[in-house]
């Protein structure tokens, strides 16, 4: 008798294995990274919800809606979780962990049992942080500058300190899995100028994960034993010197807006040359741009304390070497735009991100040189303009081009397509919202409000107002796509292997990937971005 | 509506205008590259729109093109270095014969000393017209002097004096904001710089003070026994303190430091961390027992000797028992609370 | 506790030959051991600047250390590198039992160092030299001789922290070295691991000098 041939879903990393354990114990790098995403995202709310507290706030004046106590833990905790649950993860840990074996054609990564321990790595700290929340938190600022935090906070500095030194060995195995991958597990013919820019930008965030992380790391150790045991490494009463924690701390947290950056420039190269149609403007200089943009930002550190105290000899210096630091990214700025010239382009959402992050990052990165020049920087410095500029930075450029990321591969990583016009919709929320929200706060820090005030001069008010309307739909923005996303999961369409008929090796296997990703190892024998190639008349792309 | 809504600070003293002069240039660059980005992000999208051009032409790249696109924001940047380190040079290097004023932060206020013995808290009272010159220490923790309308800012440490200078231009009332965050009441350790004109000023600074800064810590001076052991008339136990300041000091361990500010803070109340060259370690520390305040009145009475502004130690007779001669027991000195 | 029978290694699915395997752990190693002298490098960099500031103070506090019971530390890490060196050798050259001899007075040589070390501290906490409430000295700059101190148990705690862990690896090597797991096809976890314990013992190469030596006299 015939029975009706049924058809076999193909076996994925999705669906190969089932069953809690087989996620927590798994070792493939793309269940590691949805991981990770489940985890980041559950920290960008958290960091969010204290945003709107901040926001909620500020509406007003006077500090009517929190304790001043209250306050100070708010910022504090909206900033560290930002900041090391979320941004420094986010496109490393999810699209890194993701795409990097993909992209050079390997099974895995190096060490795949290291990058599992690296994802709980990061959810002990993340549970020592939720501790510290729960039990009121820390009030001393993300940047935990002494000696407010070792000798006169009343708060849980040092478990908050500590879970960001727990949350820091996560990212250097990150990056440590990353170097090596790329050097040694690239598939044949897979050489460096072959790789896509992604890689490039993830390399070079890499090599400042491994190298700086572990500065901020002991500078937090010390920071707890001088609260425990008052041993005055960093209090002047004690001999010490409160100047040292800054050049420490901040000797890895400049680099460390590049490990948040860089990735997301990675993003938007592949994004502009799959919806350019075309290969990256000036490819060897974008990749160099990334290693440069690496080893300058480790030599500025200081351009966060010309008004601390330094000496004038050592402010020029770093303020010379800032200027420097900010040329690599305006060639690559340069370079996508040029990149759409003679391009055939489609704005599809990713490319909306896109295009939004390179609009945004300008004016973020031109705002940078405010704060190089050392004249302006003098008034502007510990105002709004420096939260405008890094939010431009961070919230304009790098989430921006994590969600355009989050939308391009979203077809690779979950086999299905989202709904493109509620991802347009969006889209158009994050960007009004977003600049709705910051543009006044760099009119509000010329004018002089400091940075971390509950309570402000009336005179600030309407610009405070603007502020937090804008928050409220850039709230609205981020939303959306949670719905929608989970939404495709059940009811999207299925995406087949290309979608968006882009280049690069992750789109040569199945949506969702196998767990062993190829099933025969790739050899490469063209070069990145052919898009010349894909479009030849007897390739149809799907439509999507 | 819009008088209500003021959308830049006022410029209130010599070097706020150049500052935003500084400033517009730095708007107006960024607004041209902005502009210049989005309007051929624009432009490129909707001429290379995929209907009008279905398909793209490969560019490989162009040296000329980056060595241009390079270069230009390379000099552009480095024109802006230079004038923002003009105006930096101007800010931190104070005029000789600046008016001085102390400044104490702590949490959460500001306590300011003048010269001629005024003291004031959160509220600044200066002339127009002058040089001012800010010499700041924090009680605490640091914190940051902040004067919007005379774009200045510097912050203000623990253990250490650091300064800073302005000249107003123009009378009024403008913010005094710390920008260090400090604790609980940052946002109100807030205050005001009133700017007054010279007839103004000098009424103000007539009333209201028991005596000269240097005056008290003449008094100090005596109270605390420093001048049993620092003489002007001959070599005591330790050095000979008339016209020290400004000049370099050889220490013991062959490290030569300039007498400033700080230098004469951390040698009373920490004597042993730099010995002058050819003097025991036998002064007494006094931290703990002195004030912020009462070292800033003996600093700027030691700044005065020499100058004709101080009066020289007066000679005393030998020491009844009551002051110590002896370097005292380090006292481990546990801070507050926390864990 | 099996037999001397070599057993051969399996071939992790991601890589493509042993070759690859091997060389992608020296180098995942090599990267690893970067990120630890970054890690030192934090507390260096502190003593650095607090020892130019403060000579004296440093000079004095260093007169404290015992420089018998430091020269002695430095030996048996040397002598500990030496057998590390000696035991990848043995693997190279299939000699299991010497191999995990040496691994044996590896671990036992890192443990004695641990040794001397705790009875150095000892000697520090009776002598109030340890930073804290308790903290007492007599000397002309008493408050940074403490940051000498506290720099002093920072490094060489972590340092300590370090040889724990190391010691710990080597008796995982030894064990495996017991069932015959390496032998002169596969000997890299042993080389690796002696490489994380050279880096150990080079670290504290640098400590012994600029924690003890600094004065030619010791009390």
């Amino acid at each position: 008798m015939a029975t009706a041939v049924q058809p076999v879903e193909p076996t994925n990393y999705l669906n190969a294995d089932y069953g809690i354990k087989s996620w927590l114990l798994t070792t493939d790098h793309k269940r590691i990274a949805m991981l990770y995403l489940i985890s980041i995202t559950f920290f960008f709310w958290i960091g969010g919800l204290f945003a709107m507290l901040v926001r909620l706030e500020l509406l007003t004046p006077a500090g009517d809606l929190m304790q001043a106590d209250t306050y100070n833990k708010v910022f504090t905790m909206h900033g560290v979780t930002m900041v090391f649950f979320f941004l420094i993860p986010s496109v490393p840990a999810v699209l890194g962990n993701f795409l990097v074996p993909l992209m050079i054609g390997a099974k895995d990564l190096a060490f795949p049992r290291i990058n599992l321990l690296s994802w709980y790595i990061y959810v002990a700290a993340g549970c020592l942080w939720l501790y510290t929340i729960v039990n009121g938190g820390v009030d001393t600022g993300w940047t935990f500058y002494t000696p407010l935090s070792t000798a006169f906070s009343n708060t849980h500095v040092i478990t908050g300190a500590l879970s960001v030194f727990i949350a820091g060995f996560s990212s250097i195995f990150t990056g440590l899995n990353f170097i090596v991958t790329i050097h040694r597990m690239r598939a044949p013919g897979m050489t460096w100028q072959r790789l896509p820019l992604f890689l490039w930008a993830n390399y070079a965030a890499a090599v400042i994960m491994v190298l700086g992380t572990p500065v901020l790391a002991v500078t937090l150790l010390l920071v707890a034993l001088e609260r425990a045991f008052n041993i005055g490494v960093f209090n002047p009463q004690l001999g010490g010197d409160p100047l040292l924690f800054q050049h420490l701390f901040w000797f890895y947290s400049h680099p460390a807006v590049y490990i948040m950056i860089l990735p997301g420039m990675g993003v938007i190269s592949e994004i502009v040359a799959c919806f350019s149609r075309k290969r990256i403007f000036g490819y060897n200089l974008v990749a160099l741009a990334s290693i440069a943009i690496a080893v300058l930002g480790f030599l500025v550190w200081a351009h966060h304390m010309f008004v601390a105290g330094i000496s004038l000899y050592a402010a020029l210096v770093f303020s010379l070497l800032s200027f420097f630091v900010a040329i690599p990214s305006a060639i690559k700025v340069f370079n996508w735009t040029a990149t759409m010239y003679k391009g055939s382009i489609r704005f599809d959402t990713p490319m909306l991100y896109a295009l939004g992050f390179i609009g945004l990052f300008t004016i973020g990165g031109l705002t940078g040189l405010f704060l190089a020049c050392l004249g302006v920087d003098v008034h502007v410095h510990d105002t709004y303009f420096i939260i405008a500029h890094f939010h431009y930075i961070m919230v304009g450029g790098m989430v921006m081009a994590y969600m355009g990321g989050l939308h391009f591969w979203w077809p690779k990583i979950s086999g299905k397509l989202y709904p493109e016009a509620w991802a347009k919709l969006s889209a158009m929320f994050v960007f009004f919202g977003f600049n709705l929200t910051f543009f006044p706060q760099f009119v509000l820090g010329y004018m002089g409000m400091p940075r971390r005030y509950q309570s402000y001069p009336p005179e600030f008010q309407v610009l405070n107002v603007l502020s937090t309307a804008g928050a409220s739909i850039l709230a609205v923005g981020y939303v959306l796509p949670m719905i929608y996303f989970l939404w495709s999961l059940r009811y999207g369409q299925n995406a087949g292997p290309n979608p968006w008929n882009a280049a690069g090796l992750e789109w040569k296997t199945a949506s969702p990937p196998p767990t062993f990703n190829f099933d025969v190892t790739p050899v490469v024998n063209w070069e990145a971005y052919n898009y010349d190639e894909l479009d030849k008349p007897q390739e149809v792309p799907l439509a999507s | 509506m819009w008088s209500n809504l003021p959308l830049f600070p006022p410029a209130a003293s010599k070097m706020a205008h150049q500052v935003d002069h500084l400033y517009f240039f730095l708007v107006g660059t960024t607004a041209f590259f902005t502009i210049l980005i989005v309007c051929l992000l624009g432009f490129f999208a909707w001429r290379y729109r995929r209907k009008k051009n279905p398909v793209a032409t490969q560019i490989e790249g162009s040296m000329a093109l980056e060595l241009t696109w390079t270069l230009i924001p390379t000099v552009i940047a480095m024109f802006i270095f230079v004038w923002g380190a003009s105006i930096y040079f101007a800010e931190t290097r104070p005029p000789r014969n600046a008016m001085e004023v102390y400044a104490v932060g702590k949490q959460w206020m500001w306590k300011f000393q003048h010269q001629q013995g005024q003291r004031e808290i959160n509220v600044l009272h200066v002339p127009v017209d002058r040089d001012v010159r800010m010499i700041m220490t924090s009680q605490d923790v640091i914190h940051s002097f902040f004067v919007p309308a005379f774009r200045i800012k510097a912050d203000v440490l623990p253990g250490r004096y650091t300064s800073t200078w302005f000249h107003a231009t123009v009378p009024g009332r403008y913010h005094l904001f710390c920008s260090q965050y400090c604790g609980t009441q940052h946002s109100g350790m807030i205050g005001e710089v009133v700017v007054m004109e010279p007839a103004a000023y000098e009424q103000w600074a007539a009333s209201g003070s028991d005596g000269s800064l240097a005056s008290e810590g003449e008094k100090a001076f005596m109270q605390y026994g420093c001048s049993m052991c620092h003489r002007a008339d001959y070599q005591g136990r330790g050095p000979n303190l008339v016209g020290l300041f400004g000049k370099p000091v050889l220490l013991d361990d062959g490290r030569t430091v300039i007498a400033d500010e700080s230098y004469l803070r951390e040698s009373i109340i920490y004597p042993g961390a730099k010995i002058a060259s050819g003097f025991k370690n036998i002064m007494p520390n006094f931290q703990g027992q002195i004030s912020e305040e009462e070292l800033i009145s003996l600093v700027a009475y030691i700044k005065g000797l020499g100058t004709g502004q101080s009066n020289p130690p007066a000679t005393m007779a030998e020491p009844t028992a009551v002051y110590p001669v002896g370097p005292q027991p380090e006292k481990s000195q546990a801070t507050s609370s926390g864990k | 506790m099996q037999a001397s029978q070599t057993a051969a290694h399996e071939l992790r699915h991601h890589f493509a030959d042993m070759d690859q395997q091997r060389e992608t752990a020296s180098f995942g190693m090599w990267i690893f051991l970067v990120t630890e002298l970054m890690f030192f490098g934090g507390l260096f960099l502190a003593y650095l600047v607090y020892r130019f500031l403060y000579p004296t103070a440093f000079l004095e506090g260093s007169r404290h250390m015992n420089i018998n019971l430091g020269a002695l530390n430095t030996a048996v890490l040397i002598c500990s590198s030496l057998t590390m060196v000696l035991a990848v050798r043995c693997a190279k050259t299939n000699q299991r039992k010497l191999t995990v001899i040496f691994l044996l007075v590896t671990m036992l040589l890192g443990l004695a160092f641990m040794g001397v070390k705790a009875i150095e501290y000892h000697e520090h906490w009776v002598a109030r030299e340890v930073p804290g409430p308790a903290f007492q000295f007599e000397g002309t700059d008493p408050r940074h001789t403490q940051i000498f101190f506290s720099l002093y148990f920072a490094m060489t705690g972590l340092h300590a922290l370090h040889m724990i862990i190391g010691c710990g690896m080597v008796l995982f090597l030894m064990m495996n070295a017991w069932r015959g797991l390496y032998n002169s096809e596969y000997y890299n976890p042993i080389e690796i691991g002696g490489l994380y314990w050279h880096f150990v013992d080079i670290v504290w190469i640098w400590l012994f000098p600029l924690l003890y030596l600094i004065s030619h006299q010791h009390v």
